[in-house]
């Protein structure tokens, strides 16, 4: 099957395309207008976790403003987000609820691990409750780098979700998880362990990276 | 509220909720807010239980961001443990910064250099108006004004963190102070604007009372809700613009005098009721207050040094022993208790946070309100959840 | 405001055979500490709570402390008498014994009142295993409640008396008590990229050296 967003002899390369639009004709296709509508409505879900999100209600505010890009509108409901920012550090004890609340969320959803806590336990990963990444429970989008990340940081994650989200396919093997049929879109919630979390990780999402280690080192 | 409840409504993690037949007054339902509340303030959870609308009993649930702060500045270098005071109130790292150099500059017999005091006052008031400021925008957000106000104070937090980034290098985490003094010194532009900024803050609360303070809403949201007796206030450790509110004028830059407060001319508001609306008057008060400190720590901003020469950073350590120090923060008092063994890092490293001990009185507060008051209730206490957990 | 020293003689007059001791801080900080016995702590409390001139009526902070066993020297001189003889010889006698560890629980007063402080408290447990009770101060001032709670959760001090001793900041399921010197944390991490000796060390027992020879770094 052709890829219908590759351009070929007969569909109008994009520089063509936006000559068209010049002259007041739209070409477009059902996937590409859609993703389009999508890459700029894209909802987040009202969810602070720590210094992050503080950072995060800055770029809500006038200076920043995230309503230009489409993403004003944070939903207190995981019903109706469809991106999880992680703005924080992720304990043992939140970990669970975190899983939840992206269960909870409906498909297509991405996820953000904004900061370096969300990624890896940034400056706290030696504590005893800090979950050393969001990324070893939940499939994450994009990763913010910063301690914590300005909030412009934030808006270009946000660009660069709407770039991902242009490229999706609706058709075909490079469709997102939900749109083919069998493939599980939940992750396993952990439990509470008498030392940790029980599992300390979804090996399926994750695993520790292979290192080398060079020989008396 | 005069009926005892049928049995221990002990409530399982997780559970959202579940009706208790109760024959005299029907249902009692327990409801679980958070650790995924909107109006929470972080990943805070109250565990609720409710005759109809009314509060009959409130659990507060800690830990969600128990980050293992303490345990961490164990095993930490004293100066190693600095960048992870600005990660405790996050609004506040200025004035955790001064608390935690305080703390070791007790333990270890340190001065510090008159500039420095004077520099370490003006940022601990800026950072008093930030906090002050985003408490009005984030109370008035749990009444249900959602939006505008938040607007206005982050559009001032904005203005106050472009002069901490330019002398320090960062907006929120500003990791400034030493034991010995401070990081950098202000240059005359920074004063300058620094003055520009103070000179044109009361202004902004004019305008801000004007929306907020005379407003009926507000009014009828906050006056008589969450009333705190002094004797209850001070018997549960509560400090900072809590206790005041309350009518006691405990107010550590008065009682203790650290720094420089001594020489400055200032008064310390207290309000009359102990509600929710004096706790909402007090910090608008104080950040008049503030204003003042700031207007005459700048004008006499003495010349000099703002680090001790002798002072040691890398590789320091403190003579055996232990301090409990403690300054007045924006949310109340942190203090930091040492104890040293001699060695490069400390032996017990403690913080006392004023959110989390103010959190005490909560349920107190809440007992035969309206659940939405809760919310406003929480908001007046003005928490943070990385310094309530830690 | 009166001295620790003080306070213990007007505690030690109120409360005769009660055991109260001063703990010396040699810091430049100087707040030198008050160490009450558990069986009459609470009735001292509140004593230095109400009584006049003291007026303690505000506990500001509640803090454990974690001591372990530690081996000290006692060093003891003797005389011993010449058998031939002649003067007597001054020996030094070193004995080395384990002193048992214990946990601690800091109190920090000051006065709303009369605005003075601090006056510091401490009580000790027997040990650190099966002897871990303390009276609750709770009922003496409300703001050690969550404190309490703290230090129960963090280091296992078991506090009689308290109204709500639960877990606080740590899962109700959670076994240990972290704050513990010897507390040993799950083995989670798996890379660190820091230098530091004991991070390389857990990385070390993470990926034994069987390294593929062709994937190598050339050494420099």
């Amino acid at each position: 099957m052709r890829d219908p967003a590759t351009p070929t002899a007969e569909t109008p390369t994009s520089a063509e395309r936006d000559e068209l639009r010049r002259q007041g004709i739209l070409l477009t296709s059902i996937e590409e207008i859609y993703n389009w509508g999508r890459s700029r409505s894209v909802w987040p879900l009202q969810f602070g976790l720590a210094c992050c999100a503080i950072e995060m209600i800055a770029a809500s505010m006038a200076r920043f403003d995230i309503a230009r890009f489409g993403s004003e509108v944070f939903r207190p409901s995981p019903r109706q987000a469809d991106l999880l920012i992680v703005s924080g550090t992720v304990t043992k004890k939140m970990a669970p609820q975190v899983v939840r609340l992206w269960n909870q969320m409906p498909e297509p959803k991405f996820c953000f691990a904004m900061g370096a806590c969300a990624i890896s336990g940034g400056p706290f990963k030696q504590g005893y409750n800090v979950l050393k990444g969001i990324d070893r429970y939940i499939p994450v989008d994009i990763y913010i780098p910063g301690c914590p990340p300005r909030p412009e940081a934030l808006l270009h994650a946000l660009m660069q979700l709407q770039e991902k989200i242009r490229g999706q396919r609706l058709t075909g093997p490079s469709a997102p998880p939900h749109l083919q049929a069998g493939a599980a879109c939940d992750c396993p919630v952990p439990a509470f362990g008498g030392h940790d979390l029980e599992p300390p990780k979804n090996p399926a999402l994750w695993q520790p990276p292979v290192l080398v280690r060079k020989e008396g080192a | 509220m005069s009926f005892s409840l049928p049995s221990p409504l002990e409530s399982a993690p997780g559970a959202r909720v579940r009706a208790v037949r109760d024959p005299f007054h029907g249902d009692l339902l327990e409801v679980s807010m958070g650790p995924h509340h909107p109006s929470t303030h972080g990943v805070f959870r109250m565990n609720v239980t409710l005759d109809g609308e009314t509060v009959v009993k409130l659990k507060p649930v800690f830990g969600y961001l128990h980050r293992n702060h303490e345990k961490i500045g164990e095993n930490a270098s004293y100066l190693g443990s600095m960048p992870y005071t600005d990660r405790l109130d996050y609004l506040c790292s200025m004035t955790n910064n001064w608390a935690y150099a305080l703390a070791v500059e007790r333990l270890s017999g340190q001065t510090v250099p008159e500039r420095a005091e004077y520099l370490r006052v003006i940022l601990a008031e800026l950072t008093r108006l930030l906090n002050h400021t985003c408490f009005a925008g984030f109370i008035l957000q749990d009444c249900g004004a959602s939006g505008t106000p938040l607007m206005y104070a982050f559009r001032e937090r904005e203005k106050i963190l472009d002069l901490f980034e330019s002398l320090s290098g960062s907006r929120m985490m500003c990791n400034f102070q030493r034991f010995g003094g401070c990081r950098a010194d202000a240059t005359p532009e920074w004063l300058e604007a620094a003055r520009a900024l103070v000179d044109g803050y009361g202004a902004f609360l004019d305008e801000f009372e004007e929306l907020l303070t005379g407003n009926e809403i507000l009014m009828a949201r906050t006056q008589g809700v969450g009333r705190l007796p002094a004797k209850l206030a001070v018997g549960a450790g509560i400090t900072g613009p809590m206790l005041r509110a309350s009518g006691v004028g405990y107010d550590l830059r008065k009682v203790d005098g650290y720094g420089v407060y001594p020489r400055l001319d200032f008064r310390v508001p207290v309000g009359a009721d102990g509600d929710t609306y004096d706790r909402y008057m007090v910090r608008v008060l104080e950040m008049r207050e503030s204003i003042k400190i700031l207007r005459q720590a700048l004008g006499t901003l003495p010349g000099g040094p703002v680090m001790d020469p002798k002072a040691r950073l890398r590789g320091f350590r403190a003579k055996p022993g232990e301090v409990y120090s403690r300054i007045e923060g924006p949310k109340g008092e942190i203090g930091f208790f040492l104890i040293s063994d001699g060695g490069p890092n400390p032996y017990r490293y403690r913080v006392r946070p004023p959110s989390f001990i103010n959190l005490t009185v909560l349920e107190d507060l809440c007992l035969g309100h309206s659940i939405a008051d809760t919310v406003v209730i929480l908001g007046s206490i003005d928490i943070v959840l990385g310094e309530v957990d830690r | 405001m009166e001295t620790p020293d003080q306070i213990r003689d007007r505690l030690l007059a109120r409360f005769p055979g009660a055991s109260v001791a001063v703990v010396a801080n040699p810091g430049p900080a100087a707040q030198h500490s008050l160490l009450l016995g558990s069986g009459e702590a609470r009735a001292m409390a509140e004593f230095l709570r109400d009584s006049p001139g003291l007026r303690l009526d505000f506990c500001s902070n509640v803090t454990g402390v974690d001591w372990l066993d530690r081996e000290v020297t006692d060093v003891a001189s003797k005389t011993i008498p010449d058998p031939a003889g002649g003067p007597p010889k001054l020996v030094e006698q070193r004995t080395k014994r384990l002193q048992p560890g214990y946990l601690e629980v800091v109190y920090h007063l000051y006065s709303v009142e009369l605005r003075h402080g601090p006056v510091v408290l401490r009580l000790r447990t027997g040990n650190r295993s099966d002897r871990v009770a303390v009276p609750s101060l709770t009922p003496v001032w409300r703001s050690c409640e969550f404190q309490e709670r703290e230090v129960f959760d963090l280091f296992g001090v078991v506090f009689d008396g308290h109204p709500d001793l639960r877990r606080i900041l740590m899962w109700d399921e959670f076994k240990d008590h972290p704050m513990r010197k010897d507390y040993v944390e799950p083995d989670d991490y798996e890379w660190e990229p820091t230098p530091h000796a004991d991070v390389l060390a857990k990385a070390r027992r993470h990926y034994p050296a069987a390294a593929p020879a062709a994937k190598e770094e050339p050494a420099p």
